[in-house]
This record gives C-alpha cells, sequence and structure tokens, in this order.
C-alpha cells in the first residue's frame, strides 16, 4: 500500500522538479524516489495479508515480492536511462514522471482485490506506456509504434471491460472472493454461459497486455519503435505485472472452473511460444529478436499459469525476476552499442553491431553473454531455473506434453540468443573501446551477479511466502 | 569429500590458469591436470569396489524440494573418472609444440572441462547430472568455435544445438521422474531406480535417455553433427569429444537409462540395439572410403561406439563390462590416433591419405607407437581394443544371434580402414610433402608413450579394470531384471 501512496505523491514532485533549471539533481531525486517506495514496500513484510480502500487491494507476501522485482527492475531502468543527459530534446522530468505513475499502475495490478482496481491499474500503466512510446517525437516510427499501441491497447481494454460486466452480470460482484465463491458453488450446480464468455473476454484483455498470441501483433513495432530505454520498460515491467495479474485473478477466483479454462490457456501458450520463437529467427534486428523473444517468455510464463500448481507461484515469481535481470543487461549493452554506429540514419540495432564486441569492451561481451545465457536456459545461470520450475508446475500436474513442445521451442531459442554470443566473440568487427559511466555499470555487474548466483543458488527465494 | 575435491581441484586450476595469463598457462595448466592425476590414483588406492558408492557428499540445494548438490564415487564413476584424469594432462600435453593465440582461455577451458566431466561421471543426485552434462558442452563448444577450422562457427553452431536438442528431452523425463517419487519428491538417481512405472511411461522416457544419450555419443541415425565437428574442431577439443565426452552418452545409458526403465528396455531394447548395429556397419564402410585421416578416425569413432551402445542395450554383465573396458579403450586409442594425426599434420601440413607415404622410412619411431595405438583400434588380441569387443560381441551376440554376427564384422571392416589408413600414410615411396620429416620430439613421446603402456597394460591383464566396476555393474543389473 505504502508504494501506491509514495509513488503518487512522489510522482507529482518529480514533474515539479522539472521546472529547476538544473538537470543534475532530477536522476538522484527519482532513484532515491524509488529506492523509499522499494523500502516502503517492505515494510509491511510478513504482516498481512492486508486489505485496503474498502477490500479492493490486497497486501500480502506475493504482492510484496512482485511489487519488489517491479520496483527494483525500475530503479536499475532508470539508473541505466542516465537522465536522458545526451538527448536535448527529452522532457526528463516528465519521462520520470510518467514512469513513477505507471509503477503505481502496475502495483494496483498486482495486488488487486477487485476487478475495478485491475482495470484502473492496467489503465493507469498503458496510459503512460502509450505516451512513453511515443516520446522520441520527431522519430517516425516512435510516433508509428505509439499510434499502434495505443489504438490495439484500447481496442482490448474495451474487450477486457466488456468481460468484466458480463462477469458481474453472471456473479454479481467484482469481488475476487465473491466470485470465487460463486464459482465454486452455484456455477457448479447450474454452469452459466455468461461467466465463461466473461472470463474469456477478460482474459483476452489481459493476454493482450502480456502480449501473448495470437494477441501478439503490436509487440514487434512498439519494441521497436519505442526509444530503447522504454522498451526495456515495457518488457519487464508491463509483463511482471501483467503475470502477477493474471495470476491472482485465475488462482483466486477461477480455479473452480480450471477445467474449462486450462486448456484455452494452453493452446495460448503454446501458440505464442511458436509465434515467439519462430518469429525471433528470423530477425536481423536484435531488438525485434527480443521483442519476440518477449513474447516467447509469455508463453513459458504462460505454462506456469496453466498448470496452476503448487510450483506455480514460486515458478512465476522466480522467472519473472530472471526475465527482467537478463532482459535489463540485454537491454543496457545495446544501449551502449547501439550508439556507436548508425544504420540507414538510425541507431545500428542489428545482430552486426555486436561483431567484434568482445576485443575492445570484454566486459560489455560477458555481460550481454550471460544475459543471454540466461534467457536461453542454460544451466547455471538463473533463467535456467526459471525454465526449470515452469516445467515442474507442468508436471507436477501431469502435463508433459505442454513442456515437450516448449523444450523444442526453447533449442530454437538457443539459436537466436547465440547468435549474439557469436557475433560478440567469433567474429570480427571494429567497435571502439566504449565508456561505461561507473553507475551504468554497477547496474550491469547486478544484473550479471545476481543472474549467476541465482542459478547456483536458486533456493533463496524458497519459502518467502 | 574426496569426490567433491575431484570436481572442484580443474575448476581451481582453472581459475588459476586464467590469472596467471599466456605466458605460464601450458605449464600451469598441465600441473593442475596432473594434481588431478594424482588425486584420482589416491581415491582408486583407497577405493573398495565392493563397498557401493564412496567418499561421497551432498548439500541441500534446493532443500524443501529434495533437490541437493550430491555426488559420490562408484566401480563404473571411478573407472571413467580415472580416465578423465589420465587423458587431460596429456591432452594439455599434446599441444605444448603449438601457440594458441589467447591460451590462457584454452587451457583454462580444457581444465572446466575436465571438472563438468568428472561431475558427470559422479553426480549421484539427477539435476546435478543433467547440470553437469549440460555445463561439458560450453567450454568444448568455445574451444572448437573459436580455435575451430574454417568452418567452425556454421559446424559448431549445428553441433551445439544438436545436442543442446537432445538433453533438454532428458530434462523433461527428470521432471517427469521426479514428480513421480513418492513424498516429498527426491531427485536422486537411486530413488528413481525402485519407482514402479508403467510399461507406457517407461517407453516415453526411454526415448526420451535414448534421444539425449544417442546424440551425444552420437548413435545412427543422430550422428550428422560428429564428423564435422570431429574435423572442425583443433585436435584437443577433438581428443575431448572423442576420448572422454563421447563417454557421457554411453555412461547415461548405463546410470540412468537401463535401471530405470527396464519395461521400456524391453519393449524397445531390440530397436536400439539395430540402429547401434546399423551405426556400426553404416560407420566403418564410410570410414573405408575416407581421404582425410581426422575424418576416417572420426566415422571409426561412430562405429565402435555403435558397439558399445549394442552391448550395453543387451543389458547383460558381459556387455556392460565390456563397455566398460571399451570406454577406457576408445579413449586411450582414440586420443592417441587423433595425436599421431596432429604429429603428421603438423609436420606435412596434410591430412590426406592421397598426399602422404612413405612416412616409415623418416620417422620409425613415430611408426612404432602408431602401429600400437593402431593395433589396439583394430582389437587384436594382448591389446586393449581386444577385450571390450570379445565381451561386447559375446553379449550382442546372447541377446541375438543374427545381429551379433552382423556387429562382428566391426572386427573385418575395422582393420580394413585402420591397416588402409596406415598403409597408406606410413608405406609406400615416400611423398614430397614428407621432406624433411623429423621424428617424435621428447614432449610428444611423453604423450605417446603413456597411452601405449595403457593399450598393452589393458590388452595384457585387463582385470586392474574390470574388477573396479564389477561389483557395481552387477548391483546395477539387478534393477534391469526387475
Amino acid at each position: 500500500m505504502y508504494p501506491i501512496v509514495l509513488l503518487s505523491v512522489l510522482g507529482i514532485v518529480t514533474l515539479f522538479l522539472g521546472f529547476s533549471k538544473s538537470k543534475n539533481i532530477l536522476l538522484p531525486a527519482v532513484l532515491l524516489f524509488l529506492a523509499i517506495a522499494l523500502a516502503g514496500n517492505f515494510f509491511e513484510w510478513n504482516k498481512g495479508p492486508l486489505l485496503y480502500f474498502y477490500d479492493m487491494f490486497r497486501v500480502d507476501n506475493l504482492t510484496l515480492a512482485f511489487n519488489g522485482i517491479i520496483l527494483a527492475s525500475a530503479f536499475m531502468i532508470v539508473a541505466i536511462s542516465g537522465g536522458f543527459q545526451d538527448n536535448a530534446e527529452a522532457e526528463p522530468a516528465e519521462y520520470y514522471a510518467l514512469m513513477l505513475f505507471s509503477l503505481v499502475g502496475a502495483i494496483m495490478m498486482v495486488g488487486f482485490e477487485h476487478l475495478i482496481m485491475l482495470f484502473l491499474g492496467v489503465e493507469i500503466l498503458s496510459v503512460a506506456m502509450y505516451v512513453l512510446t511515443g516520446s522520441n517525437k520527431r522519430n517516425l516510427r516512435s510516433n508509428e509504434a505509439a499510434l499502434k499501441y495505443f489504438l490495439m491497447g484500447a481496442f482490448a481494454t474495451g474487450i477486457m471491460l466488456f468481460g468484466m460486466t458480463l462477469l458481474y452480470g453472471a456473479t454479481g460482484s467484482f469481488e475476487l472472493s465473491e466470485i470465487q465463491a460463486y464459482v465454486s458453488t452455484t456455477q457448479q450446480a447450474v454452469p452459466s454461459y455468461i461467466l465463461y464468455a466473461g472470463l474469456l473476454l477478460l482474459l483476452i484483455g489481459m493476454l493482450f497486455k502480456v502480449s501473448a498470441a495470437p494477441f501478439h501483433f503490436w509487440t514487434p513495432d512498439v519494441y521497436e519503435g519505442a526509444p530503447t530505454i522504454f522498451t526495456t520498460f515495457m518488457s519487464t515491467i508491463v509483463k511482471t505485472a501483467g503475470f502477477a495479474a493474471l495470476y491472482r485473478l485465475l488462482s483466486h477466483s477461477f480455479t473452480g472452473v480450471y477445467g474449462f479454462w486450462w486448456l484455452v490457456i494452453a493452446i495460448i501458450a503454446i501458440l505464442t511460444l511458436l509465434v515467439g520463437n519462430i518469429g525471433a529467427t528470423t530477425q536481423n534486428s536484435f531488438k525485434r529478436m527480443m521483442a519476440y523473444s518477449g513474447i516467447s517468455h509469455a508463453g513459458y510464463l504462460l505454462i506456469a499459469l496453466t498448470a496452476l500448481s503448487k510450483p506455480t507461484q514460486n515458478a512465476i515469481v522466480f522467472y519473472s525476476l530472471a526475465y527482467s535481470l537478463s532482459t535489463i543487461a540485454a537491454f543496457g549493452v545495446l544501449i551502449l552499442v547501439s550508439k556507436e554506429k548508425t544504420f540507414e540514419g538510425q541507431p545500428d540495432e542489428r545482430y552486426d553491431a555486436f561483431n567484434g564486441l568482445a576485443k575492445k569492451n570484454p566486459f560489455l561481451a560477458f555481460v550481454v553473454t550471460v544475459s543471454m545465457l540466461s534467457l536461453a536456459g542454460i544451466p547455471l545461470t538463473a533463467g535456467f531455473w526459471g525454465k526449470f520450475f515452469v516445467f515442474s508446475s507442468a508436471a507436477d500436474r501431469g502435463i508433459i506434453w505442454v513442456p515437450a513442445i516448449a523444450v523444442l521451442m526453447s533449442v530454437v531459442g538457443i539459436y537466436y540468443y547465440f547468435r549474439v554470443i557469436i557475433a560478440s566473440y567469433l567474429k570480427e568487427g571494429d567497435i571502439a573501446e566504449i565508456r561505461v559511466a561507473p553507475f551504468y555499470k554497477v547496474i550491469l555487474i547486478l544484473a550479471t551477479v545476481l543472474t549467476i548466483v541465482f542459478g547456483l543458488a536458486p533456493g533463496l527465494l524458497e519459502g518467502i511466502f | 569429500m574426496l569426490t567433491l575435491l575431484l570436481i572442484l581441484l580443474p575448476i581451481v586450476a582453472g581459475v588459476i590458469t586464467l590469472l596467471v595469463g599466456a605466458n605460464l598457462a601450458k605449464q600451469v595448466a598441465l600441473v593442475g591436470a596432473l594434481a588431478e592425476l594424482g588425486l584420482a590414483l589416491f581415491v582408486w588406492s583407497q577405493f573398495d569396489p565392493a563397498a557401493g558408492v564412496q567418499f561421497g557428499f551432498k548439500y541441500h540445494w534446493l532443500a524443501s524440494a529434495g533437490i541437493s548438490f550430491a555426488a559420490g564415487l562408484d566401480g563404473i564413476s571411478l573407472v571413467l573418472v580415472l580416465l578423465t584424469a589420465f587423458l587431460t594432462p596429456l591432452i594439455i600435453l599434446s599441444t605444448f609444440s603449438h601457440s594458441y593465440r589467447n591460451s590462457a582461455a584454452f587451457y583454462s577451458l580444457i581444465l572446466f572441462m575436465s571438472a563438468a566431466l568428472v561431475g558427470v561421471f559422479t553426480a549421484t543426485d539427477a539435476f546435478l547430472f543433467y547440470l553437469f552434462f549440460e555445463a561439458a558442452l560450453i567450454p568444448v563448444y568455445f574451444l572448437a568455435a573459436v580455435w575451430g577450422g574454417e568452418n567452425r562457427l556454421k559446424v559448431t553452431f549445428k553441433f551445439f544445438i544438436y545436442t543442446m536438442f537432445g538433453s533438454l528431452f532428458m530434462l523433461v523425463a527428470l521432471i517427469y521422474l521426479y514428480y513421480q517419487t513418492p513424498g516429498t519428491h527426491t531427485s536422486e538417481i537411486t530413488a528413481f531406480y525402485n519407482l514402479q512405472l508403467s510399461a507406457k511411461s517407461q517407453g516415453f522416457i526411454f526415448w526420451a535417455f535414448f534421444v539425449a544419450f544417442a546424440i551425444k555419443m552420437p548413435l545412427f541415425p543422430f550422428h550428422t553433427w560428429q564428423p564435422d565437428t570431429y574435423t572442425e574442431a583443433p585436435t584437443p577439443a577433438t581428443m575431448l569429444l572423442s576420448g572422454i565426452m563421447l563417454k557421457m552418452g554411453v555412461y547415461g545409458l548405463i546410470r540412468l537409462l537401463l535401471p530405470i526403465v527396464p519395461l521400456g528396455l524391453q519393449s524397445y531394447g531390440m530397436l536400439a540395439v539395430v540402429l547401434s548395429v546399423i551405426g556400426i556397419i553404416y560407420g566403418s564402410i564410410i570410414a573405408i572410403q575416407q581421404r582425410d585421416m581426422k575424418r576416417l578416425i572420426a566415422y571409426s569413432s561412430f562405429a565402435h561406439v555403435g558397439l558399445m551402445a549394442a552391448g550395453v542395450f543387451a543389458a547383460t554383465t558381459n556387455g556392460l563390462q565390456g563397455a566398460m573396458i571399451q570406454m577406457l579403450a576408445h579413449g586411450i586409442n582414440v586420443v592417441g590416433l587423433f595425436f599421431v594425426i596432429d604429429i603428421i599434420l603438423s609436420r606435412t601440413k596434410t591430412r590426406s591419405l592421397d598426399q602422404l607415404g612413405g612416412i616409415t622410412q623418416v620417422a620409425p619411431q613415430l611408426s612404432v607407437y602408431f602401429l600400437i595405438i593402431l593395433l589396439g583400434s583394430v582389437a587384436l588380441p594382448l591389446t586393449n581394443g581386444f577385450v571390450g569387443e570379445f565381451l561386447l560381441l559375446s553379449s550382442v551376440f546372447a541377446f541375438n544371434g543374427w545381429l551379433g554376427a552382423i556387429a562382428g564384422l566391426t572386427i573385418i571392416l575395422g582393420s580394413v580402414y585402420m591397416l588402409r589408413l596406415f598403409q597408406m600414410s606410413m608405406f609406400g615411396p615416400k611423398s614430397k610433402w614428407v621432406e624433411g620429416f623429423q621424428d617424435l620430439t621428447f614432449s610428444e613421446k611423453a604423450v605417446l608413450l603413456p597411452l601405449v603402456i595403457m593399450v598393452l597394460w589393458i590388452g595384457i591383464y585387463p582385470n586392474t579394470f574390470l574388477s573396479i566396476s564389477e561389483p557395481a555393474v552387477n548391483n546395477l543389473l539387478q534393477f534391469v531384471g526387475k
């Protein structure tokens, strides 16, 4: 609860800080704000479950863990944004304020106990993201991305809202606990098809937000068009919040009709894996590959949801964490590398931009290698255990064919992730030594070290809920 | 605890090698590998074959899930650990006349590889086994991709994806097995032995394991990555791949496949033996056609491993014991053969049989060493290859007479391609490429002499090694007969 209040107030403060002429104060201030929010978040650790705002918002350790991932990711992303110093047209105060506001939305999505709260969270997060996507005002691709994201996002939100109304019509309530009560009693006796329709429409809206196939079409263009720093924000925070919301929705309200929705999610998971992985193999742009890779990771997370077994909760938390760390590290290196050269008038974001990276920049090459290994799910990285827990949750439910297909797809994943490693280490290139600001370096080291630490000791997070 | 030391020592040596830099890398790596050999010999001296798993350790890893970092040695493990510890210093020593760029990284990767291999052979927890199984891939991938020949990028990439593909199926099978264990679940390999699985699920697991290990070895029809990778990789990496890493596959069959899915073996064992026997004949025939010496050995290795797999799938004491001794013998012979080829290549700049000839006239010492190792590979009595092939063939024969007879052709075909190799390179008129050929240097002899001693030792008194693994093999076979 504290982060919601803190971030709302501090977001407004950030806007006012924009009036000050000194740009140097802004970045430390925002980092401080995020650190305060992070501390405030864990202030309620082990005190829950607590209910706030007329029982519309729930705080328990799971909420706090997801919030922790979201806020820590935001901290790292803000830290590598470097205050937008090198971009004369940027409006850092507004960007940061929007980021802080969008975090409020993300946290509401994580802890909602009432469907209206979910809707508010999704909207607060999405509207901020539409604006940030288009923040590169003079760039055609950024504008196109924002428009595309906005139109399709608005449409998806509409479908989601429609789903909520149908659910209200069927169950008479927006509250998760009352929906659960209805689903496990009346629904069992007299099945209501309005409830099924409502659930499906609500799921479609949510699946759009986490870019699951076949609702993924916006993802590559939006990820590519948005400034890389906001792409990072989108691919980590929106995805974590989206899956936290999906998990809460399904596990708190719809376990009674598991037989109805599990196959739907399973098929969407497989479709997402196919689209994400096969789409990624044909890309020449690293950034577009990361977009498709983001789709494929949504597929893995959906497998955990499909099973909704005992290990699922841990699997989603761990996977989101591993994925966020590696994604931040990968985009962090891309931001530095793509500045070096241009390709067709844009920053060079192709694989070829990484050619010969290891020669002069062994540190950056190592960071990007660890992050690719983790995304590919190679053992001794956090990503491996993420996949392991996901497959475990399916196996716990006795579903084997879904992870079997996922395994095939993760082999495809190795193909495109290794292209980056091969480009950095084994191909010839002429990248000069890239200067990395000390703070930037700390964040990259942090992401890499955590990826390896969680790879060696996946039990660190065990049993905290 | 000694097992943990065996795994950690090469890692520590590898890190030190990386730190001392290019000038001393070779020497430090060699000292590290020799220390590992010394430790392995010490463990052997303390080892009691009848006492089951020894020198074990166990640390909780995911405590609540019953997954632990656990390893230990039984006879089967020890034989392969000895092989790894014996070959690693020789492989390092075999590079002393070369200079590889960025040599600190090169040698540390060899040591990391050796640590991962020891880990595979000693892990008693299924997920730890999987972890090392994958981890072994990464150093050898970089060895081949950075220091390899012209086509290295494409070839090693195929190799990497191919083997990764197989082992992920094993991961799914292991996770499935893990959830079948009673209570709060455990991933100890021995717990998997006692599961009562239906014949249908055993069939699925059989194929998941089969694909994983068949790609690693490789067996027909999963071998297409192998000749290219062996040819393109730098010779030390080829030695690691063929000498030791291939044994991970056979070891996996023995340790996991046979005892966990005996019913699967009953249903599909025949098919697996047939595939293995096809591999023997197919590999031998292609080997006969080869002009490139390295490719020839690659295909011969493919044929040999087919026989090992056939013996293992037959699941008799003879078959498993034969596979154990043949793994030792094959590791020693193939490293020796690749080394001889490397010597010839570095002197004459060619590997093509058409361009060579008459080396006996200029290098008698090399010829003698080459011949002894080659005869070992041909399975002449009193050399190491004979014992293994004899036991393996008798096992396949007991399994099915016709298949045994076909597999027996390996002895004839093997002598054809091996003697052809020797004849075309060493005998005949002296080719112009052979001008100025120097005989063996001291460091080359230091590699070949231990290998030759082992060829003869195992050939004359195999019981030294057979007795290590026998109790463990018999113990394992109890689960196959359940």
